[in-house]
């Protein structure tokens, strides 16, 4: 077992080393006058990844092994189907029914099943609660895990080094680069992503919304209020209701 | 590996920048890049973790190069090589080999939806010995593994408290080399800041970390 663990992990680490990252450099000389024949490491890797992915694509489907139909359905759920709208529903209502509430935080999985949503990048869910006592800061410091059935796809903010880096280690710093001053008598809870967990933030409910309905409360509702690097603006304030 | 993917902690990365407006797909190539991904992960030839850890193997300077989409593709050119799926020289002309079978897509439009509303669960209802209890301090281990782990630099060494057990997941260590899925517990750890960054950082706040059984030890 030590053995044929040790070979595979050899086989993955070769692997590595032998990547063909594409030199984009390069590519970016070669790539239109076709004078490359010479030079087998950098030839026909087109610099633009726009290109780059086309012509992947093209040589999947012709192999039989993507089908264009396929890809297009993905596209168009995360472009039109799955977002931070499905969120803010889900806020709106923890905040407009405290039954809904208490199923959320104890069962996020079932709860959120309740309103139809669950699958993919968000299997096993977990909503933690804003109050006075504790703001909740959602990040991914090992690559971009994110809750895709309530949020959709993550923007690249959230995917970059800035946030992954210093979210942990300084997280007063990167709400005030948001405009969110936490008081000192507040504890700051970050929640590093690092296994297949998927956090949502329960937002504080703002003043001056006590009258709105859910779906008006859901209007309210921010995705990066649900990420933690916003609060809830009062409708009175200028949000977006 | 510790690789630059593991920046918690890191310093010197600027700014954020959010961009308030921003599209799901900033161009098409991007949703294209991300759906070919996906459409090839229906062969179930690897998995999430093997996925993630192939991403980090691009080279350093490559990886912050690249933008996020160009890490998925070229990460998954490579675990297509590594199957045997497209030859470098069909990567590098954009066209099947001569004589190239052709096959049936695994994964078809039809399928999307079903795929997407269930997606693809990590817990495992099988049972496995919980090493920790709730309440219970612990100690991240420090282990530097050259393959692929979720045990962040930033947590190894430090003494947390078991907040709360999640039941029993797939280990990453183990399944991203395809040495087998190892369910364990999946715990969240409670930091204090201070015990993670020293002096520096506030007392009242914390990271909660997730944590597989096999990262821990009694503290």
């Amino acid at each position: 077992m030590t053995t044929s663990r040790r070979d595979l992990l050899t086989a993955a680490l070769t692997a590595a080393g032998a990547v063909a990252v594409p030199d984009l450099t390069n590519a970016q000389h070669s790539d239109h006058d076709h004078d490359h024949g010479h030079d087998h490491d950098h030839q026909a890797v087109p610099s633009d990844p726009a290109l780059r992915v086309k012509a992947l694509e093209s040589l999947l489907v012709a192999k039989g092994l993507v089908d264009r139909a396929a890809v297009d359905a993905l596209i168009d759920t995360y472009e039109h189907k799955i977002g931070p709208r499905n969120g803010a529903r889900v806020v709106a209502r923890a905040w407009s029914d405290p039954d809904y509430k208490r199923r959320l935080l104890t069962g996020a999985d079932a709860a959120l099943a309740e309103l139809g949503y669950g699958g993919l990048q968000g299997e096993h869910m977990v909503v933690v609660e804003n109050t006075a006592e504790v703001h909740n800061l959602v990040v991914c410091t090992l690559c971009s895990c994110y809750p895709w059935p309530v949020l959709g796809l993550p923007p690249v903010w959230y995917k970059s080094a800035p946030y992954r880096s210093r979210s942990v280690i300084d997280p007063r710093g990167v709400l005030r680069e948001f405009g969110l001053e936490i008081g000192e008598n507040v504890e700051v809870r970050v929640w590093d992503s690092t296994a297949e967990l998927r956090y949502l933030v329960l937002p504080e409910r703002p003043a001056g919304s006590e009258s709105l309905d859910e779906e008006a409360l859901a209007a309210l509702v921010t995705r990066d209020a649900m990420i933690g690097v916003a609060k809830i603006a009062s409708p009175a304030q200028g949000g977006p209701a | 590996m510790n690789g630059v993917h593991d920046m918690g902690g890191m310093h010197g990365m600027g700014p954020i920048k959010a961009d308030k407006s921003e599209p799901v797909f900033h161009a098409p190539w991007e949703g294209r890049a991300y759906g070919v991904t996906r459409a090839m992960g229906g062969w179930r030839l690897w998995n999430l973790d093997a996925t993630r850890f192939q991403r980090e193997l691009i080279a350093p300077v490559e990886y912050f190069r690249m933008s996020y989409y160009e890490r998925w593709i070229t990460g998954l050119v490579e675990l297509m090589l590594k199957n045997n799926l497209v030859t470098r020289a069909e990567i590098e002309t954009g066209r099947p080999d001569e004589g190239a079978a052709v096959r049936t897509p695994a994964f078809t439009a039809d399928k999307v939806p079903g795929f997407i509303s269930k997606g693809v669960p990590a817990r495992r209802d099988v049972p496995a010995t919980a090493s920790f209890r709730v309440g219970q301090r612990v100690r991240a281990r420090n282990i530097n593994p050259v393959g692929h782990t979720r045990l962040p630099r930033y947590a190894r060494g430090k003494v947390g408290t078991v907040d709360r057990d999640h039941g029993v997941f797939v280990f990453p260590d183990t399944n991203a080399l395809f040495l087998g899925e190892k369910p364990q517990h999946v715990y969240s750890v409670r930091f204090e800041a201070r015990e993670l960054w020293g002096e520096q950082a506030r007392p009242r706040d914390t990271v909660y970390i997730d944590l597989w059984d096999d990262y821990l030890a009694p503290a």
